[in-house]
């Protein structure tokens, strides 16, 4: 059966740099997946969820979607069939709300009545009133108010494949905790595949179907998270889950 | 002083207007040219590097000396003129222009691209209206700087308010160089002040907050 994504040794130098930032790295992703990539800062993981949308193209290797090599599709159009978010979220300041989720959609040429009907939904799906805020504009919004819009903004041309590069690294704890329930809810209803980029162990695990674990550049172990947390793969590993575990019970001490 | 712009009030209205000419003519090519010199290097860096070095170097060269490279290619008088200011007017502009640019938030120009926008779409819907104003700075550098450096053109002959100056200059007519100096701070403060109520008018990018 074809996947929906595919790494065939996929690697990545940067220039001026002598190691790789992604080394040798083969994997299949099911579609319909919930993918988390966990790993310290400077592992890679980036590097590897920026190849899929050909942000950086790699040195060596394939990238699959649905069984296609996506160096042979235009990277415009590679591009429309995915849907990105980043931590940074990335608004447009100059655009409404209603505008920036409208993106894709217009760069895709679908007709005005379609467009404006689908960005009503996405805002009253993220739980945002369109009559309210369609016409403000970003600086308007909170940060978690941001990210929920940048969340509908790359999911306005319903992509099948989405790509999240630590979404909620910049937000607060509370809000984030909301979040993340709240894209595990629609990842649950849209069967879509989505990618999503995060340091938090925390996080990895809560949302991952699957966690692919790295670091220096490398896939330590891929797996579900019962099986990681059962049979760590190696020391890296461990030590990961040890310090979650740490964590937990510096929590303890305060019942 | 009163006398010279009683008698000759004509003669220094068609020097303003010839210099006015000369700088308008000037800015609408180098315009043009920045543009699309802009354009060029915002789809290469090796472009941008060379192009930028270049126009840098050509700047330092005195606009005398520019003159004398280009009178036997585009003889005396107002071409020359309009080839020298159009020249130095680039890397006033590109540099300008190249820098507000690259001061779009890189997060904001990132999300463009990986939302399948072209280079040209996100240069076009994303860029220019988040750097408006540093467009419009740039260009209200370049025209102060063209109002000055077109008194000299008087030199070959361009016509302008540099006649006036250097005739007085030569025959110590205080009246004339004083007029001559005046009109063209005049013009160029102006220009300035046209410019910088269009710099204030253009929306920041960026709506205020409610």
């Amino acid at each position: 059966m074809t996947h929906a994504i595919e790494f065939h040794h996929v690697s990545k130098k940067f220039k001026g740099t002598s190691y790789h930032a992604v080394d040798h790295v083969s994997l299949d992703i099911k579609e319909g997946d919930f993918v988390t990539i966990l790993g310290p800062s400077g592992c890679g993981k980036t590097t590897l969820l920026k190849m899929v949308n050909r942000l950086y193209e790699p040195n060596e290797g394939r990238i699959l979607l649905f069984g296609e090599d996506i160096s042979t599709v235009d990277v415009v159009q590679v591009r429309r069939r995915i849907g990105y978010v980043i931590q940074q979220v990335g608004l447009f300041p100059h655009l409404t709300i209603g505008e920036n989720i409208a993106v894709v959609p217009k760069l895709l040429r679908w007709d005005r009545e379609i467009i404006d009907a689908r960005v009503d939904e996405l805002l009253s799906m993220i739980g945002l009133d369109p009559a309210e805020f369609k016409r403000r504009y970003p600086a308007q919004l909170s940060g978690g108010q941001q990210q929920r819009v940048g969340l509908a903004r790359a999911l306005a041309a319903d992509p099948k494949i989405m790509l999240l590069d630590e979404p909620f690294g910049a937000i607060d704890a509370i809000t984030r905790t909301n979040l993340q329930e709240e894209l595990l809810a629609l990842h649950r209803r849209m069967a879509k595949t989505f990618l999503f980029v995060t340091h938090d162990i925390e996080e990895a695990f809560r949302l991952g179907d699957r966690v692919i674990v790295m670091n220096q550049g490398k896939i330590v172990q891929f797996d579900t998270p019962r099986n990681i947390v059962l049979h760590p793969m190696d020391e890296f590993v461990r030590s990961l889950v040890a310090s979650a575990r740490a964590k937990e019970q510096f929590w303890e001490q305060f019942s | 002083m009163i006398d010279y712009i009683v008698r000759y009030h004509n003669k220094l209205l068609t020097a303003t207007w010839e210099h006015l000419q000369l700088v308008l003519v000037a800015m609408a090519a180098s315009l043009i040219i920045a543009a699309g010199l802009t354009l060029l290097c915002s789809y290469s860096k090796p472009a941008a590097r060379v192009v930028l070095g270049l126009f840098s170097m050509i700047y330092s060269i005195p606009s005398l000396a520019m003159f004398a490279l280009l009178i036997p290619v585009t003889g005396l008088g107002f071409t020359t003129a309009v080839v020298t200011l159009t020249i130095y007017n680039q890397y006033l502009l590109l540099r300008n222009f190249l820098t507000g640019l690259n001061e779009v938030d890189k997060a904001i120009v990132e999300s463009a691209a990986g939302m399948g926008m072209s280079t040209m779409q996100i240069l076009v819907k994303i860029q220019l209206p988040l750097c408006k104003r540093a467009l419009v700075a740039g260009i209200r550098i370049a025209l102060v700087a063209t109002v000055g450096i077109a008194t000299i053109a008087a030199s070959i002959n361009a016509g302008g308010l540099g006649t006036i100056l250097f005739d007085g200059l030569r025959t110590m007519n205080e009246a004339k160089i004083l007029w001559g100096s005046l009109l063209s701070a005049l013009l160029a403060i102006v220009m300035d002040g046209l410019l910088s109520f269009v710099e204030k008018r253009v929306a920041p990018g960026v709506p205020d907050p409610r």
